[in-house]
């Protein structure tokens, strides 16, 4: 298992948002994490990466987080926050040259092989042309897929993203997932990504991890859709789960 | 040859350049051909030889490395806080070390100590260590609490004010030889510092400047904020107690010795991002450092040929690049 929860309890402030959560993802699947604003999602993958403060356990590729060295942790997880990064005079391979920061000598001296890796990263997010271009001219689509090459050049097992299609057109949310899931399947890497796009989530991801306060109700994506959890996720709103089209939509009259 | 690799070049004998000229000018002017005699041992009136050697030469050394130090730190300052207006003077770290010096100038006297002239520049320069490393600490710490890079730089001017109020009480308190050379130490020179003044100040500044090449990568990846510097790796706190210890040794130590210099720590490493369009502190750190040098020998040339304390001239060159950074907004961070 590449990532192994046991009996986490999560808090923000005096406020439980997850207790006694027990579940595993394993390699080469690709992962939503859903839920309602302030459910805790950004909290739960801080804690995985071990930014923010969980009690339980966090195993990261069979060993506990907590025996991890900061250079082990950063070659076995790879994080896309939700910080926007936007530098003058910084160029997208620069940025993603830094994704080889746990390998490199004390100033960051690329070898041969840390080139290679950065420009495949930016070849297999489709950016290879943008290798020179700073992020400050970029559209929030393209930025967010340099710094998805720099996870990628981080060349860990295990990638998490924050809200990675936030701020992003249909069609990018669309082939930003797509390319998510390329990579879990092809690139063999556990991806777990908090979203709020409930289909995209349902239709390209293989598990659905679902925040349901304090409970972390984690299924394959077909199960999820049958289970009624999504549609007990809405209750109470003008809103309505239409599992056969897997999707939401204002409930009528 | 690559941008850099020129750019480096041309800054490397600029620099090299200014230093020569700085050793020719001052109240006797020296021709060329003598000071360079004088350098290199060469057949030269001993006079000359003299003033050369043991008045200018220290002076032209002291700009070199003030120039270099208050850059460096400067860029450590704007890296860290993300904050392009951060820099030694404007956050009040300057004003901390001033504090130090002026509770040793002005309080020393008062408690009846006084020393041989080491012990003299060891304790300025120890007691402008405390009083920015204290400034520096509660920056930091509130750094930590309140983001907004406004409220770093407001509470840096309020240092700046609280501690020059506190610095006319205590020369109001104080006799007249320790206030005399408290007003002389203020008007910031670097013409004062002496052959033994420079013995502690070099190694020290040294010391400052090899820290900071040390946290080259960390910068970098703090470029992209703190959460992506952890998760690459970066021990954050070991981070921030080097750059904080670098900035204390290079900040605080010019600051015992040359009086409180502004600004070139601030508009130094925007001329270097200008110059060699890069964000990347392998380039801006010794960038800066050169540009630094230069421009502090700039500053003392103007101050000499014009009879003005150097902290004129630097703030006549750096309000400039401020009021440009503003302006322009330009998305450092």
């Amino acid at each position: 298992m590449s990532i192994l929860l046991n009996d986490i309890t999560l808090r923000y402030g005096q406020r439980i948002l997850l207790e006694g959560v027990s579940t595993s993802f394993p390699q080469a699947s690709l992962t939503a994490l859903i839920g309602r604003n302030g459910t805790g999602k950004s909290t739960l993958l801080r804690a995985i990466a071990g930014l923010g403060p969980a009690s339980g356990t966090v195993e990261l590729c069979g060993r506990p987080l907590a025996a991890l060295s900061a250079r082990e942790r950063a070659t076995t997880l790879s994080f896309v926050t939700t910080d926007k990064v936007r530098i003058a005079n910084l160029a997208c391979e620069e940025v993603v040259a830094f994704g080889r920061a746990p390998y490199t000598d004390w100033i960051g001296h690329l070898q041969e092989e840390d080139r290679t890796i950065v420009e495949r990263s930016l070849q297999l997010v489709g950016m290879e042309s943008f290798a020179r271009k700073t992020m400050d001219r970029m559209s929030d689509g393209e930025c967010q897929r340099v710094m998805i090459a720099r996870a990628l050049a981080q060349d860990t097992p295990i990638i998490l993203l924050d809200e990675p299609t936030a701020f992003l057109d249909l069609p990018n949310r669309y082939a930003l997932a797509l390319l998510l899931r390329k990579l879990a399947h092809e690139e063999r890497k556990c991806i777990l990504f908090s979203t709020h796009d409930l289909d995209i989530a349902l239709s390209l991801c293989d598990t659905i991890a679902l925040l349901d306060t304090p409970h972390l109700h984690h299924l394959p994506a077909g199960e999820m859709v049958r289970s009624g959890l999504i549609e007990r996720l809405f209750a109470g709103e003008n809103l309505q789960f239409d599992p056969q089209h897997r999707s939401v939509r204002m409930r009528q009259g | 040859m690559k941008r850099p690799t020129l750019l480096f070049t041309l800054l490397g004998i600029l620099t090299l350049g200014l230093f020569i000229v700085d050793l020719a000018v001052g109240s006797v002017a020296i021709p060329l051909g003598e000071v360079w005699a004088a350098l290199t041992g060469g057949a030269c009136d001993p006079t000359t030889s003299d003033i050369i050697l043991k008045i200018r030469l220290m002076k032209a050394i002291t700009a070199v490395l003030a120039g270099a130090a208050l850059a460096a730190s400067g860029l450590e300052m704007q890296t860290l806080f993300r904050n392009p207006l951060a820099g030694p003077y404007v956050l009040g770290i300057s004003s901390g070390a001033s504090l130090g010096v002026a509770l040793f100038l002005l309080g020393a006297p008062l408690l009846g100590i006084s020393g041989h002239s080491f012990v003299q520049s060891l304790g300025i320069a120890g007691a402008a260590w405390i009083g920015s490393a204290v400034v520096l600490a509660v920056v930091m710490i509130v750094s930590r609490r309140i983001k907004d890079i406004m409220v770093i730089l407001i509470l840096g001017m309020m240092f700046g004010s609280g501690i020059s109020s506190v610095v006319e009480i205590l020369q109001y308190l104080s006799n007249e030889a320790a206030l005399k050379s408290f007003v002389i130490w203020t008007m910031g020179s670097l013409g004062d510092v002496t052959a033994g003044q420079l013995k502690l100040l070099l190694p020290v500044v040294a010391a400052g400047l090899i820290l900071a090449v040390a946290v080259i990568k960390p910068l970098n990846l703090l470029l992209l904020g703190e959460n992506y510097a952890r998760t690459m790796g970066l021990n954050i706190p070991r981070t921030r107690s080097l750059i904080f210890l670098s900035t204390v040794l290079l900040a605080g130590t010019v600051t015992a010795f040359c009086g409180p210099v502004g600004f070139i720590g601030l508009a130094v490493p925007h001329l270097a991002r200008m110059l060699f369009a890069s964000a990347d502190h392998r380039v801006l750190m010794p960038a800066s450092m050169l540009v630094g040098a230069a421009l502090l020998l700039v500053c003392d040339l103007a101050a000499k040929s014009l009879a003005l304390p150097i902290n004129t001239i630097t703030a006549l060159l750096g309000i400039p690049v401020v009021i440009i950074v503003v302006i322009r907004n330009r998305s450092i961070f």
